[in-house]
């Protein structure tokens, strides 16, 4: 008796040692798995505004993902007037004014192609369609591109900083 | 009884130490396996050379695979392919064994649900066999990614972003997956170590759960038949082999299953030397380009079934349902509430339809998942996934009404 509950001690003793040494080990894996400083470090870009041309769709590059950057045309613009989602989403530096969004598909990431004819792309993996300002307009996409966190700086915008315009879309849920 | 003696032979003195004839018996010559099975018995055997044909290949291509962004491509498509003696060889039995692998794994999880072999005692049978389907699922996913082209790429891409779970929004859980924003060279270098090391450890310990659970209740048999194996083994060796329902795994058993064996390795090679395409795909040969999706993205043919499941619906309900399609066969041991073990033909019309309209759906929804996703094929896609949901939950109704006989 006096040895089984001795016995009892130790293993209770050496569960809860054991138990420290499994979460500790937990908790070096999940970081080890974590995105390195440097990964996270380099994180910002930025783009000057003045460079584009109305109706060229470019492709940028931030944090190794394609940014869709469009020079919205006068043609566009008045298309897009009284759709509040879309005017919501517009980017305006100076006179001009900008679709600026990650160029990936919202349902699993592909890039969805521009089509300059018709002024909206497509997502060749299961068929998603995007208007000229990253509305959805054919599913399965559950939502608009995401816009990048941004900050307006004169001409340029800088990528991967939070700025006012970026930080009101947000909240407005106009982005994620 | 730590008493030695002096050995008589290398054999006794093995014996002595390692006790060499019980587990000979215990494994092989008294391991009993029933008379009335047929060639599809053979498949386990089939996976477990398809295996060491995988890992052997594995082996070759590891002196000379690079894990690096830059590396990977040029390290298969050229040393490998061009440089090295014989490297087409390993690298094209790697990849034909990795495809033909499932459809072995296909056809012996479809003899198990037809012959019953997953009840009355054989659910851990069942239960370890899905655990090896997603192990070599995992496998085959972490494989497709290490030549590093544009396939590799843009699966890696969309596959980690399952993970986000739709509305959930779980980017960060994406990201920790990735060790980066998109794929990179944190990303090869865990998936290399899942590839080369940690999921084949797992297969092989799984392979080892498999075999443990079939031990004991013993393999199924083409009638469902309940054999007493004691009294049977005992009329063996008391000289009634004709009598007896059952004969020994080896040699017997085995030479009937090395036999199939034979001649698949004539087909897998046949494979390998002269149809090898099936199993790259052209698109892989581009090196991985972020900024560049390929036209069509699909995955390798054994996933097209589950994929297509995913495709038809807007996104939440598209995850829900491709995660109900990969777990659920794992339930089926407790979701057939039938009391009969027998071929599937010979338990009632209603289990008869549905054996054979599942394996027709699923061989459907995989045709689907390779088309594009247009016009009449997302309509008869959507039908399939349907239907595909609706057996499994008819299920339970189906087989708690079904007659003993
Ligand atoms: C590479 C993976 C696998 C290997 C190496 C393997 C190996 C084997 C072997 C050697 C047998 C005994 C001989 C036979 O009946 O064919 C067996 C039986 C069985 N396996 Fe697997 N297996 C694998 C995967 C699976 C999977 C994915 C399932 C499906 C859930 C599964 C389900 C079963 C069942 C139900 C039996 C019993 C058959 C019976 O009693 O008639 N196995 N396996
Ligand atoms: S990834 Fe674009 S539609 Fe699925």
């Amino acid at each position: 008796m006096e040895n089984s509950s001795r016995r009892g001690f130790m293993g209770k003793a050496f569960g809860a040692v054991a138990a420290v040494g499994a979460v500790g080990s937990l908790v070096a894996m999940k970081k080890t798995w974590d995105p390195l400083p440097s990964v996270k470090a380099a994180g910002f870009t930025t783009l000057d505004m003045s460079n584009y041309v109305e109706g060229v769709m470019v492709t940028e590059k931030w944090r190794g993902k394609p940014i869709f950057v469009l020079k919205k045309s006068a043609e566009v613009m008045e298309r897009e007037k009284g759709n509040a989602a879309a005017e919501a989403r517009n980017i305006k530096i100076g006179n001009d004014n900008f679709m600026v969004a990650i160029g990936l598909c919202t349902h699993l990431g592909c890039i969805p192609a521009f089509r300059k004819d018709t002024n909206d792309f497509l997502c060749a993996c299961h068929g998603g369609m995007f208007d000229a300002s990253g509305l959805v307009t054919q599913v399965p996409p559950p939502r608009g591109f995401d816009i990048p966190p941004f900050k307006i700086e004169g001409n340029t915008l800088v990528l991967g900083e939070v700025g006012p315009e970026w930080q009101a879309m947000k909240d407005n849920g106009v982005t994620l | 009884m730590a008493h030695f003696t002096k050995a008589t032979s290398v054999k006794d003195w093995l014996n002595q130490r390692l006790a060499i004839d019980t587990v000979e018996k215990v494994m092989a010559s008294e391991y009993w396996i029933p008379k009335n099975i047929n060639f599809l018995w053979a498949m386990g055997m089939v996976l477990v050379i398809t295996f060491a044909f995988l890992v052997v290949s594995g082996i070759f291509l590891l002196m000379y695979y690079v894990p690096t962004v830059e590396g990977a491509f040029y390290s298969v498509n050229y040393t490998i392919m061009r440089e090295v003696d014989f490297g087409w060889l390993w690298r094209h039995v790697h990849g034909v064994a990795a495809s033909v692998v499932f459809l072995i794994i296909y056809i012996h999880m479809f003899t198990g649900i037809y012959y019953g072999s997953y009840k009355k005692g054989r659910e851990m049978i069942w239960i370890s066999g899905m655990l090896l389907f997603v192990a070599f699922s995992t496998e085959a996913f972490s494989g497709y990614m290490l030549p590093w082209g544009q396939m590799s790429y843009w699966a890696g891409m969309v596959i980690t972003n399952l993970f986000a779970g739709g509305s959930l929004h779980a980017d960060g859980l994406v990201e920790w997956i990735r060790g980066d924003y998109v794929p990179s060279q944190a990303f090869i270098g865990r998936f290399f170590m899942l590839h080369v090391l940690l999921v084949p450890l797992a297969i092989i310990g799984l392979i080892g759960l498999h075999f443990a659970a079939l031990r004991i209740p013993h393999v199924n048999n083409q009638d469902g038949e309940e054999i007493d194996f004691e009294a049977e083994s005992k009329k063996y060796l008391d000289g009634d082999k004709k009598g007896s329902k059952v004969m020994r795994f080896a040699n017997d058993f085995m030479s009937k299953d090395m036999m199939v064996v034979g001649i698949y390795l004539v087909f897998f090679f046949y494979l390998v030397f002269f149809h090898y395409g099936f199993a790259m795909d052209p698109v892989n040969f581009d090196p991985a380009d972020g900024l560049k999706t390929p036209a069509h993205i699909y995955p390798e043919w054994y996933f097209l079934w589950s994929y297509e499941i995913l495709r038809p619906f807007n996104i939440d309900l598209g995850l829900i349902l491709f995660g109900f399609a990969q777990v659920i066969f794992i339930f089926l041991p407790f979701l057939d509430r039938s009391p009969n073990t027998c071929a599937a033909n010979r338990r009632g019309v209603a289990f008869k339809v549905w054996f054979w309209l599942m394996l027709s759906n699923m061989i459907v929804l995989t045709a689907m998942g390779k088309l594009p996703p247009e016009g009449v094929f997302s309509q008869i896609g959507l039908v399939a996934a349907i239907v595909f949901v609706a057996q499994w939950i008819a299920l339970p109704f189906i087989t708690a009404k079904e007659k003993k006989v």
